[in-house]
């Protein structure tokens, strides 16, 4: 009788002469991928920031020029921010210029706030922040972190319109040290 | 004597499954890390050591080096009312497309007298390019104007829900900061947030000795 071949392509009947086909392992080397996996990974890692901003509250007094607050010359200390990162501050009220009006800056106020608030009763406690036109943002929102810093309660810092004299003390001082 | 002979071990191990590891870590990082909302201009805020977190909802006033002002409405339920409303104080006489597509912008950086002109270019200007919001002096503050509609757009609820927030770059000029503070002053918005990046508290410093209690 004869014999169907029902079995489709590649079923024909190998000669002797045919070598079979080589059976070929599915394993593949996955250490390449791996490498690559783990490089994706650090890549990620080291290049995303994980900084999610901050907000900083900010509550401005009412301008009421009938109603302004007085404070006692023995508790005021008045920051004033200048050009290139520069403060400078005097206690009580400028009478003298010349002994009252000092230089500092950003490293160095921050022992001054806290000298200043552990030597005065907290009712009188009061700093009084003037930003020179010459100052930057990031001075103004710096001073204000200090004061946070230095754990001086709200309503103890106000910030105020720099006078004409001041300014021209400033920019004095300014030429002065030099500083463009 | 015989020595016990040890079987060689093969050294290939199975990577696939590191290979899963790998790959399900890298699928998991990239999906939950969420991308920055598009920005006007590249801004970079100052550092504070305040701990409250930024809410993303916010009318959001961007200052940028050289002092220009751009504005970004991110509250999505008042956008269109505020958009409304500058359109009728200020007679600004949008038409509805344009006021469609006024409403789709990221954030505003042009003066509004400019703001008719371009918005019916096809290309829209680079924000680069923009001359930002006027905020100058008493005289000239478009800002104002903004800030007035945003108010009215918040008639009847309590400003509390307003989240105002001023973005500023770390050498913008003060002036240019207190002209954005002087035009919330005008609509009676006293409370405001600055957005900053997070710093450490010093070691040494009052704050640092005496944390406050959390805030609720």
């Amino acid at each position: 009788m004869a014999e169907m071949d029902t079995s489709s392509g590649g079923g024909h009947k190998k000669g002797p002469g045919v070598k079979k086909a080589k059976k070929m392992s599915t394993r593949v080397d996955l250490t390449p991928m791996v490498d690559l996996g783990f490089l994706l990974i650090t890549f990620f890692v080291f290049t995303t920031t994980m900084s999610q901003p901050t907000a900083m509250a900010m509550n401005e007094p009412k301008d009421d020029p009938d109603n302004q607050l007085k404070v006692k010359n023995s508790g005021v200390m008045t920051l004033l921010l200048g050009k290139d990162d520069q403060v400078y501050y005097y206690y009580g009220e400028l009478v003298d210029p010349n002994t009252q009006f000092k230089g500092s800056n950003f490293k160095e106020i921050r022992q001054l706030i806290a000298d200043k608030r552990n030597a005065t009763p907290m009712g009188d406690l009061m700093y009084i922040i003037k930003a020179d036109k010459e100052s930057t943002f990031k001075n103004a929102i710096d001073i204000l972190d200090e004061m946070t810093i230095s754990n001086v309660p709200p309503g103890h810092y106000a910030e105020v319109d720099m006078s004409e004299g001041e300014a021209k003390l400033i920019k004095m001082t300014e030429d002065a040290n030099g500083i463009k | 004597m015989g020595r016990a002979k040890l079987p060689r071990k093969s050294t290939n191990i199975d990577m696939t499954a590191m290979c899963d590891v790998a790959f399900l870590l890298l699928s998991f990082f990239i999906l939950a890390t969420k991308t920055k909302p598009p920005e006007a201009v590249a801004v970079l805020p100052p550092s504070s050591v305040s701990t409250r977190v930024a809410k993303e909802e916010a009318i959001m006033v961007t200052l940028t080096k050289d002092g220009k002002v751009f504005l970004m409405l991110g509250d999505k339920a008042h956008k269109d009312a505020i958009i409304e409303d500058i359109n009728s104080s200020r007679q600004l006489n949008l038409t509805p497309a344009e006021m469609a597509k006024l409403k789709k912008l990221d954030f505003i950086g042009v003066p509004l007298n400019m703001l008719k002109g371009s918005l019916d270019l096809s290309e829209p200007i680079k924000p680069e390019n923009m001359p930002g919001i006027p905020c100058g002096d008493s005289t000239n503050n478009e800002l104002v104007d903004w800030v007035r509609s945003v108010s009215n757009s918040y008639k009847g609820e309590s400003l509390e829900n307003l989240n105002l927030c001023v973005k500023g770059d770390n050498l913008a000029k003060y002036p240019a900061y207190k002209n954005i503070k002087s035009a919330f002053k005008k609509n009676d918005i006293f409370k405001f947030k600055v957005v900053t990046n997070p710093e450490g508290v010093p070691a040494d410093s009052e704050l640092a000795r005496n944390p406050p209690a959390p805030a609720k």
